[in-house]
Parts: C-alpha cells; structure tokens; sequence
C-alpha cells in the first residue's frame, strides 16, 4: 500500500480515534474492576462500624469521619484564602510585577509533589508548631495543597462575569466591595463552588501528605487536635501490608464512588454557568 | 464608614493574596533549613552521586533513586506522551461533539482518581501480567511506567488540546484551503504551531510522574540498588521519603529532607521550563 495523502489520512484516522477509545475504555475497565470487587463489601456495617484489629475486621467508620474532618478543615481555610487571593487578582490590581509573582507561586505550589507537602507539613506544623499528628495538621497541610485549584478556578470565574455588571454597580455608586461582595461574587459562585469541589475530591484522594501529618491512627478522631486516619490511608496500609483485601476493595469502591459524584456534580455546576454566561 | 469598610477590605484582599506567595516561601524555608545540614556533612557530590543508601549505617547516597526516578518517568513519557497527544488532536479536532461530551469527562475523571486506587490496580492487575508473560519479580520500573503513563495523560492531554484549540482559525483554513487533507493540517500546520503549548503540556506531565508517591510505591518494589533493566525493581526520590519517613529519626530523617530538597528543585526546574514554554505561545 502506497503511503498517498489518502492512506495517510485514514491511518491517522485509525490511530486517533483508537487513542481516543483506548483512552475510554482504561477508564472504564479500572473503574470496573474496583467498583465489581469492592461494591459486595459496601453495606450499612461496613461504613458505620469502627474497624477492629487494625482494619482485620469491622467496617471503616472512624476513617470516614477522619476523612470527613482534614476535609472540612482544609475547604474552611483554603476557600477563604483562594478566593480572597482571586479577587485581588481580578479586581484590585493592574497587571504587574505583584500579580506576576503571586501567579508563580500559585503555579509553583500546583507542581509541588504531595510528599513534598507531606515532608513540609509535618516538619511545620505537626513538629515546629507543635499541633502532633492531628486532624488539624492535615488539613491545614491540604489546605495549602489546594489552595492554587481554588485560585485558579475562581479567577477563571470572576473573569467570566461581564464587565457590565461592574459598570452597572459602580455607576449606581456602589464601591469596589459592595460590587465584590453583592454583585461579582453571587455572578462567580457557582464556578468558585467547582473549585471547592474539586479541592474536597483532592482532599479525599490524597494520601502521601496526610499520613505524614495527620497519622494514621485508628481511634476516633474526637477534636482538632486528635490523630486520625482517612479512607485513602486506610485503604493503602491494608492494601500495602496485605491485611484484608476485601475491606481494601471496599474503601476504594467508596472512594471512587465519592469521586465520582463529585465530578459530576463539579460538571453539573460548570455547564450551568456557561449556560448562564451565554 | 463605607471608607472605612473599603479600607479595610482592600487591606484584608491584600494580606489575603499574600498566603501563596507566604506558603512557598515557607515550604521552601523549613525543607532547605532540615535538609542542608545532612548535605554539608556528606557533601554535595556524595549525596547526588553516592551509590550506596544505607541510612542506619551512616551510608547517604541517593544516584540509584536519582536513576529510579528518571528511568519510570522516561518510561511513563514514552508510553504516555503519544497516547495523550492522539487524544488532545482527537479533542480538538476530530472529535464528534457526543465523543467530545464523553472523552472529557472521562479524563477528569481520570485525574480525580486517587493515586494509591492505580498503584493498587497496577499491583493487583499489571505486576502479575508483568511477572506472567516478562518474567522477572512484575515489581519493576515497567509496572511503575505503565502506571504512571496512565497518571499523566490527564495533564498532557488537557493543556496540549488549550494549545491546539487556542491557535488562530486562519491556520487550518489557509490550509485547508490549499488542498491539504485533515491530517496533512495537523501535522504539518497545527501541531507545529502549538509546539511551545504541547511542550509544556509535556514538561508538566514529566513533573507529575517525577513527583508521583503512592501510585509508585506500590508496584516499583522499592529495591535500593541499582536496576540494571526495566524488569528489575528499583526505587524513586518519593518513594525513599514515603517508604522511610514513618520510621526515621535524626540523621536518617534529615537526609529524607535532603531527598526532598533535591526533588524541589527537579520539580522547580521542570515548572519554571514549562511556565516560560507555555508562555511564549
């Protein structure tokens, strides 16, 4: 067969549209598989029984709620930040050397490793700040870690919200934060919400920095200040260390699951803002 | 008091904007302050380009790890970085829109998956291929390729298709116009075109690979010495500081430190590349 211009398209076709599919179906089949042979394990004792004899036997309730709790912490510190961050991007500076640097060091920390977080977090907050291996520790390790989606996802909002509706406010003589707080904020929430969603999917997945910081203790977590273990590190040291494969599987089903729903609320609520956009 | 109100929230917006810039700065600070200490003691070059990590014994050499990290994100590019590429042209050119509506969410959702869920896929699913039909232990830099090429196609694929999709209309039109066929178009005009932007795409996935942990320590086998094939079980920069960090104290923990300032600079090196690439467009 002659390599003609025709050949070659068909080929490239053949490729790409296999990538494409290729692509697809690895999803597919690692969703599968994990969700096939982790969904029989997933009832109502299995997440409302505290594991016992270190995850050998009982259910996972006390890592949901170790979960639950580093992600609460790191949503209810980085949001703040982010957004505060996005906004004086957006709205109170030109262009310039200030927004440059903050932009790098956003980019920057979006490409820093998670065991990197994980070494820095308990360097500084579990040891030189004395918080120990706790709830707080990792969250407010993960708080920083997500802290560049929830910039870049807001800013990415706020530019989308049309000049007008700063025009409209300020020539109705409102001042810049009335505009922030009561026009250009309600416009940009539904994307600066993708964002936090997004962060809490991270939070959840996250494992290398969060057993470095928060530990991986099996009790309770009870305040702040308590150690606690998360689904993601459950999951590993009983998939790492070969104690009960059938509860491994059953951590990961729930953790896909959660991801997923998560996703696809993050898309429910970005097509609605284009939508709106438009 | 309205003037009072916007004072305070110009200030606050301010202080506020400062928490990126603050938390680099102090990533940077506590890892360099606990690492330099064991780096001087060794010596630079001892610590880079020592063949023998044996902490306990006083031994701090990190070159197998440094050779583990380059060989599974070499791997991971190899087997990755092609696959990623046909998507992002599918994406932004090819792609029916009911394909596009079912490929992108598919990636994000690729991306969201937690990463000891792939290391333990890989563990459960491509180790025993591996060890099956390749022979060798399956825990290998293969496995830790093959893993970590399916971790790194959400961000090539992703900013490769910002690229191609931000590149003027003219380009195809003009040659589509001249009689070129679809693919002439792309390989010829397009890709060439979005060069720097597929570059970066391609820098950052490197980054992503070089500084993935749990994903890898699950299916390398964490051998310290030496691989001499991709067969062989070998460890990376992460996974010496995921594996030893729950154990180590004093020298032994500092010198983990160590291997993260090394990899902070890797990763620093890598974004700024990427940032000046992407840049350029």
């Amino acid at each position: 067969m002659k390599l003609t211009p025709r050949n070659s398209e068909k080929f490239a076709r053949t490729v790409i549209w296999s990538a494409a599919f290729g692509v697809i179906g690895l999803l597919f089949f690692i969703m599968a598989y994990i969700l096939i042979k982790g969904t029989p394990s997933l009832n109502w004792q299995f997440l409302t029984q505290s594991p016992s004899d270190m995850g050998r036997s009982g259910g996972i309730f006390s890592t949901v709620i170790g979960t639950l709790m580093v992600t609460a912490v790191a949503i209810v510190v980085a949001t703040p930040l982010g957004v505060g961050t996005a906004f004086y991007l957006t709205e109170y500076t030109r262009e310039g050397p200030v927004t440059r640097i903050i932009r790098f060091s956003a980019e920057s920390l979006a490409g820093i490793p998670s065991i990197v977080y994980g070494l820095f977090g308990f360097i500084f907050f579990v040891m030189y700040l004395g918080l120990g291996w706790s709830v707080l520790s990792g969250g407010l390790t993960l708080a920083v870690m997500i802290l560049p989606t929830i910039i870049r996802t807001s800013e990415e909002a706020i530019l989308t919200v049309p000049r007008m509706y700063r025009e409209v406010s300020f020539s109705l003589g409102g001042t810049r934060w009335q505009t922030i707080s009561g026009v250009i904020f309600r416009a940009a929430l539904p994307g600066i919400a993708t964002g936090v969603i997004l962060g809490i999917g991270r939070s959840i997945a996250e494992t290398a920095a969060v057993i470095l910081t928060a530990g991986s203790s099996l009790r309770m977590p009870t305040s702040l200040f308590s150690p606690a273990r998360t689904m993601a590190v459950h999951f590993y040291i009983l998939a790492r260390e070969g104690i009960s494969m059938e509860r491994a599987y059953g951590t990961a089903a729930l953790m896909i699951i959660l991801i997923l729903l998560i996703n696809v609320g993050a898309n429910v609520l970005v097509n609605k803002f284009v939508a709106r956009g438009r | 008091m309205t003037k009072f109100r916007e004072k305070i929230a110009q200030r606050g917006f301010m202080l506020v904007a400062l928490s990126a810039l603050s938390a680099l700065a102090l990533i940077t600070i506590f890892i360099v302050a606990e690492g330099v200490p064991i780096i001087g003691k060794v010596g630079v070059l001892k610590f880079v380009f020592g063949m023998k990590w044996a902490p306990t014994q006083g031994y701090f050499g990190i070159f197998p790890m440094i050779v583990g990290s380059i060989s599974v994100t070499l791997g991971a590019v190899i087997l990755g970085v092609p696959i990623a590429l046909c998507c992002a042209i599918f994406l932004a050119e090819y792609a029916p829109a009911l394909m596009r509506n079912v490929l992108r969410p598919a990636i994000q959702m690729l991306a969201g998956i937690p990463s000891v869920v792939y290391g333990f896929w890989g563990l459960v699913f491509v180790v025993p291929a591996i060890r099956n039909y390749l022979g060798g232990p399956g825990l290998s830099i293969l496995a830790g390729s093959i893993i970590l090429a399916i971790m790194i196609l959400p961000t090539v694929i992703s900013i490769s298709e910002v690229s191609l999709l931000a590149l003027p209309p003219l380009y195809k039109e003009g040659a589509l116009a001249l009689g070129a066929t679809q693919w002439q178009t792309i390989r010829r005009v397009l890709v060439p075109a979005a060069k720097s932007g597929i570059v970066a795409a391609i820098i950052l996935g490197v980054g992503r690979a070089v500084g993935e942990t749990m994903a890898v320590i699950m299916v390398l086998g964490n051998a310290v010495a030496m691989p001499s094939s991709i067969l062989d079980p070998a460890r990376t920069l992460t996974t010496n500081i995921g594996i030893e960090m729950g154990y180590a104290s004093g020298e032994h923990q500092q010198a983990l430190f160590a291997t993260g300032i090394v990899l902070l600079i890797i990763i620093m090196i890598l974004n700024s590349v990427a940032q000046f690439a992407f840049r350029r467009r």
